[in-house]
């Protein structure tokens, strides 16, 4: 009977999808109800007790949230500035027809993508170490500049961890751009060509617009990822709070506050926050891209 | 004409060398750290410099000489190597079997559910944790590998992938294998796995990198040092006291290299399953 009921036509599509539906049930929507009310109370261990809104009143009010929304939004900002234009000039040079070795350089220029973030930023934090003998003081002592603390000072700090997202994101990018170039039709740089365009015009009025889809993704990926960076300032500081805070971002804050402090009811407040903004990104950019349409066909 | 693409030729390629060196430089500098000594990290940080006097194979002596230290190594490395092969070959199945019922198939509430597919997708894992953390406690499985698999056995990418590639085979084979008296799960089974082959294989790539490299969800989920995977396991010797840098340098040199050595042969499927979400929106 019930074997019957499970290998019947109608019912096989569910069978199918049903990890999914489990998955998102148990692991997705239940977590975030849960979430959700718990940002409403205060939990010390076992003592809950409904406080209303006065953990989002906190939020409003609080300094180090503000430092870790201003640290992660920055971060987010630099990503987009360098992880956008730099792969993609990369990605064209590598697609176009003067360039030489251009299978060897994909795999140099992706390799770096391939390690943990923790044997990473363990790389970077010993090469910007504070030492007068460090890599980064080496090399900025050639231009015979004194030792810097880098990961003591603010902009000294940010610098290193872009170093650290453009190092490992790089190739990853110029792959998605490379990917998108190549769908390109290449008429239309040929019947550009008969028109007398030179290579940058060709640049900004094929490449780029065509590249329109692309460059939505990367820049919703960036943005995902640079709101939601942690593990990277987790490992430049090894795991500790990092000076005046200068590393903090928001998914730290989070942690410091849920993990560390055991915080549930607070930190579940910053952490719906932080959902709705990337959900509210989300729906904008699968609208942009068209993506509901298509599935309603 | 010809000079002039001649010398750019020249240039691209001077440029391209010279951004290929800089990215190397960190994998050049933990090389030549792992044959120094790990107090000497610590007072000297990392660089380039060959120093034949201070440098030798100790760390790597070490490594194999089965010290207590050194066989917790080994240990993270069996443990991450055990939850990678299994949860790269469970999450493929799963998601395999939901992505044929997203392509093949039209049922009620279809497109809604696919809809959060693609919005699980997207949004960062960091997110979620904490709810996820909680739900994991509550269900009373923290500090097991099942914490950390489950949630992303129905592994929304690799169920996007599944779907694109199965979208373009043809109906037929379904519908010959019905008239042949298969059901639904036996056409999945003997018809649409073999067809599958090939889309396997780059998403076998990209999950064992992922779940080699995973971090964070470990680091939340597990308490027991018997348990510990790699990345965490690396992490507890960040602290620089007593011989813990002599190992983490050379222990993070090794733990790059399985993936390196996939990627040396498999380039190609990395590639493929990187970006195969790009180009679809």
């Amino acid at each position: 009977m019930i074997k019957k009921f499970i290998y019947s036509k109608k019912i096989a599509p569910y069978v199918f999808i049903v990890p999914f539906i489990l998955t998102f049930l148990i692991f997705w929507i239940v977590p975030i109800i849960k979430s959700g009310m718990m940002s409403f109370q205060s939990i010390q261990f076992t003592e809950v007790e409904w406080i209303g809104l006065d953990n989002y009143k906190r939020l409003l009010g609080d300094s180090q949230f503000r430092l870790a929304v201003f640290n992660s939004v920055r971060y987010m900002i630099g990503t987009l500035i360098l992880l956008i234009p730099i792969p993609m000039i990369f990605a064209c040079f590598i697609n176009s027809k003067v360039m030489k070795g251009k299978e060897f350089f994909k795999s140099v220029f992706f390799i770096p993508a391939l390690t943990s973030v923790v044997v990473a930023g363990t790389i970077f934090r010993l090469i910007f170490g504070e030492m007068g003998s460090s890599l980064m003081n080496q090399f900025i002592g050639i231009f015979g500049l004194e030792p810097i603390k880098w990961l003591k000072n603010d902009w000294t700090a940010f610098f290193a961890l872009l170093t650290l997202a453009c190092w490992r994101w790089t190739g990853v990018n110029m792959l998605y751009f490379l990917s998108g170039l190549q769908s390109i039709p290449k008429e239309l740089y040929e019947s550009a060509q008969v028109d007398g365009a030179n290579a940058w015009q060709k640049f900004i009025k094929i490449s780029v617009p065509m590249l329109k889809p692309t460059i939505i993704y990367v820049l919703t990926i960036s943005i995902y990822a640079g709101l939601s960076m942690f593990v990277e300032s987790y490992m430049l500081w090894e795991g500790k709070n990092s000076p005046k805070n200068i590393g903090l971002t928001i998914v730290g804050y989070l942690y410091n506050q849920g993990i560390r402090k055991n915080n549930m009811g607070y930190a579940s407040a910053v952490g719906l926050i932080l959902l709705i903004i990337v959900m509210v990104i989300n729906v904008a950019q699968l609208t942009v891209t068209g993506l509901f349409k298509k599935e309603e066909k | 004409m010809e000079k002039k693409n001649i010398s750019l030729s020249v240039l691209t390629f001077l440029l391209f060398t010279v951004v290929a060196i800089v990215i190397l430089i960190p994998f050049l500098a933990i090389f030549i750290g792992s044959f120094k000594d790990g107090t000497d990290m610590i007072r000297n940080g990392l660089n380039l410099k060959i120093e034949l006097d201070k440098m030798s194979l100790d760390n790597f002596k070490f490594l194999f000489s089965g010290a207590e230290e050194a066989r917790r190594y080994f240990m993270w490395y069996k443990n991450s190597m055990i939850l990678t092969i299994s949860q790269v070959a469970l999450t493929l199945i799963v998601s395999a079997f939901v992505g044929y019922g997203f392509a093949a198939y039209e049922f009620k509430g279809k497109n809604a559910l696919f809809l959060c597919v693609l919005l699980i997708m997207s949004v960062p894992f960091e997110i979620l944790m904490l709810p996820l953390y909680k739900q994991v406690g509550d269900m009373g499985i923290s500090d097991t590998y099942a914490a950390i698999a489950l949630p992303f056995l129905a592994h929304a990418s690799t169920i996007f992938f599944f779907r694109q590639y199965l979208a373009g085979i043809p109906k037929e084979i379904i519908e010959a294998g019905r008239i042949d008296g298969a059901s639904e799960y036996g056409i999945f089974a003997r018809l649409i796995l073999p067809i599958m082959k090939p889309s396997f294989a780059a998403m076998a790539i990209l999950n064992a990198m992922n779940s080699w490299n995973n971090f964070l969800w470990p680091l939340l989920v597990l308490r027991s040092d018997s348990k510990y995977t790699l990345p965490i396991g690396l992490n507890t010797l960040l602290s620089p006291y007593g011989n813990n840098y002599d190992l983490l340098i050379v222990g993070s040199f090794c733990a790059i290299l399985p993936i390196f050595i996939l990627f040396l042969f498999f380039q190609k499927y990395f590639i493929e399953g990187m970006t195969a979400g790009a180009v679809k929106g």
